[in-house]
């Protein structure tokens, strides 16, 4: 559905040039619920407008819905819907009227459109305020309508730039199930976020985008996997430097890392890893209030490959 | 067809935008209804002076209101679009097909619709005060006032589409349209300037449309400064929307 070749964008400032995306491979299949995760910068939004027509890209080679990106613009848009970071619903018109523009000017006849804009507006639960200007929506409200613009002319792939970003747990959870039921639909779904939870829930791929490239893909659990071992959380009581100085240096500790006052290390084997922590810290003096054993996350994914955590990033 | 399909559908959807706040009109229209009523009387004592056209007073200030309706009329629109630009509106757009040309024409389309109801109702009501229209009268001006709201409502959203920013384009507009509007013979009749100022008044598009409407209103339909107005506002709304064309398939492309 979206195959990319050293896709490229670089801004032109006065003073500097930023190179936002910096030669990305993707491999997306139809009907793939894709994610594309990465802190703030990460170069996703430019990928994103590059793929729908947006913004013209510097160099590199795309195509999208089966149709060249650079060639065959006109039919690319035709394919796809495409909702924004921002969004796209504040405005003097009613959502409803929205959606029905929205779909006209992809070809839709005034009945089949007003049909297909009442549908939406019940699936999104939108009835209620449907017949309300935009400006008026609250931004979950908003957010649903950004998705049902996108949805309106049955696109093959949608593109979400951080569907649920500044929505409460309820709205969040709403958006994730609109996600699945388009995955059953058929849609292939190109969504970006800077949760880890989201990709892992959503997602059938995923790729780790830092610094305008991909520095991991794969399926979440082939992710996890590349972290062999597992992690320990070590959670001593009072300021960490005197369990971190014990611990560094230690063999069966891969990696050791600071987080929170808290201690994480990656080690091979949890299980034996904890009684050895446990008899080091016991010798030196050092008082444990927590101890735990966790399989990696995407989020150690994110930390192995870019040296930094994503948590931290995210705003 | 897709272009005629699109740019009504756009149309349609700016037309409702506008009958959902309709203040606007009447903000319009008080303006000029101001120089009617607290500048125009003051001409009234200037009819005399040699060089004055003939047809009294109003009939040869309205036409020239008229064409300042026009010109300020349509500066302004480039607010809405920048507005758009910055919620994300337009960027929607610009993902569907839609033809390019019809964000320019749906939206000019429907500056030029209110630019007539406003020249309409500016037109009754200064009959009461002593305009004598007369149907062609009428007819070339609503002409001329259009094609004027189509080549600088498309010039001001290509300005707005180059500036994306009201604080870079309001002083751009007014800054451009102050001098238009002098050089034009709106406010005071240019054959009482000084010969170096009509000269300077003669590479303005506009001072031909206040000619020609001040012309047609007082009874010489078919004179030469009538067609030459005409022909120079048809002109003019070509490269304005040309302009405006090449704009928006390049920065909406
Ligand atoms: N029009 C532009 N001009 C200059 N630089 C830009 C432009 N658009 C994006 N950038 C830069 O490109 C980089 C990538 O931006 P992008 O918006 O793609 O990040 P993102 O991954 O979507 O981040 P976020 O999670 O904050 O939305 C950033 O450093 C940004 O400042
Ligand atoms: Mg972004």
């Amino acid at each position: 559905m979206i195959h990319t070749r050293q896709l490229r964008r670089t801004f032109k400032g006065r003073r500097s040039t930023v190179e936002a995306v910096a030669g990305v491979d993707l491999d997306v299949t139809g009907g793939q619920t894709f994610g594309f995760l990465g802190p703030n910068g990460a170069g996703k939004t430019t990928t994103l407008r590059m793929l729908s027509t947006l913004l013209p890209v510097t160099s590199g080679e795309a195509t999208v819905a089966g149709c060249d990106l650079r060639r065959e613009p006109a039919k690319v848009r035709q394919r796809i819907g495409y909702v924004s970071q921002e969004g796209s619903s504040y405005s003097e018109v009613s959502g409803r009227r929205e959606l029905v523009i929205q779909g006209r000017l992809y070809g839709m006849s005034g009945p089949a459109a007003d049909k297909r804009a009442a549908e939406l507006l019940e699936t999104l639960e939108l009835t209620d305020c449907g017949d309300r200007k935009t400006k008026t929506y609250s931004g979950g409200q908003k957010r649903r309508l950004d998705v049902g613009i996108g949805l309106m002319h049955l696109p093959q792939l949608l593109f979400l730039d951080e569907p649920t970003t500044g929505l409460d747990p309820q709205s969040r959870a709403r958006m994730w199930d609109e996600v699945r039921r388009l995955r059953e639909s058929g849609t292939t779904v190109f969504l970006t976020t800077h949760y880890l939870e989201e990709a892992d829930a959503l997602c059938d791929r995923i790729a780790i985008i830092d610094h305008g490239r991909i520095v991991a893909e794969g399926t979440p659990e082939e992710l996890k996997r590349e972290i062999a071992g597992d992690v320990v959380l070590v959670g001593p009581e009072g300021p960490p430097e005197r369990a971190r100085d014990v611990l560094k240096g230690q063999d069966f500790i891969r990696e050791l890392t600071e987080e929170d006052g808290a201690l994480r290390l990656y080690v091979d084997r949890g299980e034996t890893a904890m009684p050895q922590i446990i008899r080091l810290l016991d010798g030196a003096g050092v008082t444990l209030s927590a101890l735990s054993l966790h399989r990696p996350s995407l989020d150690d994914v994110f930390f192995r490959q870019t040296g930094r955590s994503l948590r931290e990033t995210a705003p | 067809m897709k272009l005629l399909r699109d740019t009504w559908l756009m149309f349609v959807r700016y037309f409702l935008i506008f009958i959902g706040n309709p203040a606007w009109v009447i903000i319009g229209v008080i303006q000029p209804v101001l120089y009617l009523l607290l500048f125009a009387p003051l001409l009234k004592s200037l009819v005399h002076i040699p060089g004055f056209p003939p047809g009294g007073a109003y009939n040869v200030f309205v036409p020239g209101l008229l064409i300042q309706l026009g010109l300020f009329g349509a500066s302004g629109v480039g607010f809405g679009l920048i507005d758009e630009l910055r919620s994300g509106v337009i960027e929607r757009f610009r993902v569907t097909p839609v033809s390019r040309l019809a964000l320019l024409l749906g939206r000019a389309g429907r500056d030029l619709l209110t630019l007539i109801v406003q020249s309409i109702i500016l037109l009754a009501l200064a009959i009461p005060f002593g305009l004598k229209p007369t149907w062609i009268g009428v007819l070339v001006m609503l002409g001329l006032v259009a094609l004027i709201g189509l080549g600088m409502s498309s010039l001001a959203y290509s300005a707005a589409l180059a500036l994306k920013d009201e604080n870079s384009y309001a002083p751009l507009v007014f800054t451009l349209s102050l001098p238009l509007l002098l050089l034009s013979g709106v406010l005071l009749p240019l054959q009482l300037a000084p010969d170096w100022l009509q000269h300077i008044a003669q590479v303005n598009p506009l001072s031909y449309a206040v000619t020609a409407a001040r012309d047609v209103f007082n009874g010489n339909g078919g004179s030469i400064d009538v067609v030459k107005g005409l022909a120079i506002m048809a002109a003019l709304a070509v490269v304005g929307v040309a302009i405006g064309a090449r704009r928006f398939s390049r920065a909406i492309a």
